[in-house]
């Protein structure tokens, strides 16, 4: 699904240029269910964003489900990300003043969905994270576990390829977060693949597949056995 | 453009965010409702000084005497300046290719007018054919005095509209004998003045008639001459003064008057006067603009700003939105179509109320100096189109520039 090749990124402030990424080699199969864990500065939340076609790596290959992500123009990409990725934020990024279906219609609005279909499908991703009841609700009328329900819903009402999250526990309680990674988990049952990037231990013990960024490279990548989330639920 | 997803999108979105629409739209309606108003009031000024100067024929030259007031050539002051036919039919002689009409006066303030029982005292003058030209009076009943009756000295009198009121009561006054200090005169015909009652009170007859009729002479007491008017404003005025110049050099002259004496000729020269007030017309007009126009820059910039702080206050949105496939141009055009809509609707809100106003209100104004205040429909249109295609091209850099922050960026954006 993912295949990244000496993958190179610096950052330029001033005169001073910050080296984040130092080549990294890293393939991700289809249904994978993968963390990336390191400490903050190790280069996760940019690889991410690459990955996220956010933002663009300095050297080296990104292929996604076999289309070379290359020099892509601003509306390429768009394209791109609204068909291949969903987007799981830390801080949720709903937008304030949509009710919580309107949020979930978003992608499939700018996939150019007519208005009663983009409802039907918001409607029915809302019931899968078990939000249908506060389908009207605003934002901020929701707890900080339902507004990443809601944002969870978002990212897989454009039917993507890939779902990428960062740090999507990193604004939630313990148990909110065993819950979202509940839900995480059951939608990679169904064969989604799905990065998360973390620095919490226990949500990547969820996963399937743990690799470790230090100073911009992979200094560990291996298969886990993965604690299911419903345990502690 | 007619995309009715996109629409819909539009909609909530300002639904959504009411306080800053109806800022926006705020800024927009109030300064094409102003701007409306200062043209309406502009134009309304305009209309009245245009209808104070119909009253009388607006380039005429009028001249009357005085009293000398200095010693010239061996003669006292104090001396009467008395006009006589001659002074008049020289100076038609003289100025002949550029008079369009003239008349000499003989006049008897408040002169006794009976008709049976009824009489009133009202202006009596003895005038020319073409004083009608000069009143701009209109005859409503029979005719107005014409050169047999100048010729013949015809005991025929017009009498003012109010004049008829008082003495007929509504009876028809043509071919009846009214009777000034004894003497019956025919009624001819009966006048309207755009100068109103105190215009149409008065009884004009031939100048020869009331030259024998009250013991005149060959006296007269003023003359006025109008001006042929050429396409050139300026140029006229130019030419009108230079013929009231001469004809007060050709009086002082004959009548041996010391060319300083300022009371003894008096010239009052209405095109002289007219250029000052449309000049002074002009100007508040100008100044209207200037303040309407001022306004709706205030607008565009208003519009600007607020276009400015909506993108800033959006940004997170926009690299949402960006995120989730939205392209750049659809951001652009998103905000565009936002701020087009309240503008559009705003100042054809602003243009509807102003307009209102000046209709409900317009007519309700007693005023000389403003009458029938109105603004060509056209030209406020206009206005609207400027504001919101001013107010576009404002929204589009901050638009377009937002459109452009990388999605990674807006995202951060707290």
């Amino acid at each position: 699904m993912i295949q990244i090749k000496d993958l190179h990124k610096s950052y330029h402030m001033g005169n001073n240029s910050l080296h984040v990424l130092k080549g990294i080699n890293f393939n991700v199969k289809d249904g994978e269910l993968v963390s990336i864990m390191g400490s903050s500065g190790s280069g996760k939340s940019t690889l991410l964003n690459i990955l996220g076609m956010l933002d663009e790596a300095d050297e080296g290959s990104y292929t996604l489900d076999n289309v070379p992500i290359k020099n892509l123009n601003e509306k390429v990409a768009a394209n791109y990300r609204n068909k291949f990725l969903g987007f799981i934020f830390q801080s949720f990024n709903l937008i304030n003043y949509k009710s919580a279906l309107d949020n979930v219609a978003l992608p499939l609005y700018y996939q150019g969905v007519h208005r009663k279909e983009r409802v039907e499908k918001a409607m029915h991703y809302l019931d899968k994270v078990g939000l249908a009841p506060w389908s009207h609700h605003l934002p901020n009328e929701l707890s900080g576990g339902q507004k990443q329900r809601v944002a969870i819903a978002r990212a897989l009402a454009s039917d993507p390829k890939v779902l990428l999250a960062d740090e999507p526990t990193g604004a939630l309680d313990t148990q909110t977060s065993y819950e979202v990674m509940e839900l995480i988990q059951g939608i990679n049952d169904e064969g989604k693949t799905i990065l998360i990037v973390t620095h919490e231990h226990d949500i990547a013990k969820m996963t399937k597949r743990i690799v470790n960024l230090k100073d911009g490279v992979i200094i560990d990548d291996s298969v886990v056995q993965q604690v299911r989330a419903s345990q502690y639920v | 453009m007619f995309d009715i997803e996109r629409w819909q999108e539009i909609f909530e979105t300002l639904r959504k965010n009411k306080l800053r629409t109806f800022l926006t739209g705020l800024s927009v309606a109030s300064g094409i409702f102003i701007l409306v108003i200062l043209l309406g009031f502009s134009s309304g000024i305009e209309n009245g000084v245009t209808s104070q100067f119909e009253r009388d024929a607006a380039n005429s030259i009028s001249v009357w005497t005085g009293v000398t007031t200095k010693e010239y050539k061996g003669l006292n002051p104090g001396r009467y300046i008395q006009l006589k036919n001659e002074d008049f039919n020289n100076i038609v002689e003289k100025y002949n290719e550029n008079i369009e009409y003239k008349s000499p006066f003989y006049t008897i303030w408040g002169g006794l007018v009976n008709y049976k029982n009824e009489s009133g005292n009202y202006r009596i003058q003895g005038v020319m054919p073409d004083n009608q030209f000069i009143e701009n009076a209109d005859v409503s009943q029979g005719r107005f005095l014409n050169h047999s009756d100048v010729k013949d000295a015809k005991k025929v009198v017009v009498i003012g509209n109010k004049v008829s009121q008082d003495l007929f009561k509504g009876d028809d006054p043509i071919n009846k004998d009214i009777s000034l200090y004894g003497i019956n005169f025919k009624v001819i015909g009966v006048f309207f003045d755009p100068g109103g009652e105190r215009d149409e009170s008065k009884v004009m007859m031939p100048v020869t008639t009331a030259q024998r009729a009250f013991n005149g002479g060959n006296n007269i007491r003023n003359m006025t001459y109008t001006i042929k008017m050429s396409d050139n404003f300026d140029q006229a005025v130019k030419l009108s003064e230079k013929i009231a110049l001469g004809i007060e050099t050709d009086l002082k002259q004959t009548h041996t008057i010391a060319p300083d004496d300022t009371s003894a000729v008096n010239i009052n020269n209405t095109l002289e006067e007219a250029k000052k007030i449309y000049s002074l017309v002009a100007t508040i007009k100008a100044v209207f603009w200037f303040v309407g126009i001022g306004t709706i820059i205030a607008g565009v910039v208003g519009v600007g700003n607020i276009m400015l702080i909506i993108v800033k206050e959006r940004t997170k949105e926009i690299g949402i939105r960006k995120a989730l496939g939205a392209e750049p141009m659809s951001i652009v055009s998103m905000i565009l179509q936002e701020s087009i809509f309240v503008t559009m609707f705003s100042g054809l809100f602003g243009l509807i109320a102003g307009l209102g106003l000046l209709e409900g209100v317009g007519p309700l104004i007693e005023s000389d100096f403003i009458k029938y205040p109105q603004v060509d429909f056209n030209t406020a249109l206009t206005t609207v189109f400027v504001l919101v295609f001013a107010g576009a091209l404002a929204g589009f850099i901050p638009a377009y520039r937002a459109a452009k922050i990388k999605p990674i960026v807006a995202l951060r954006d707290e």
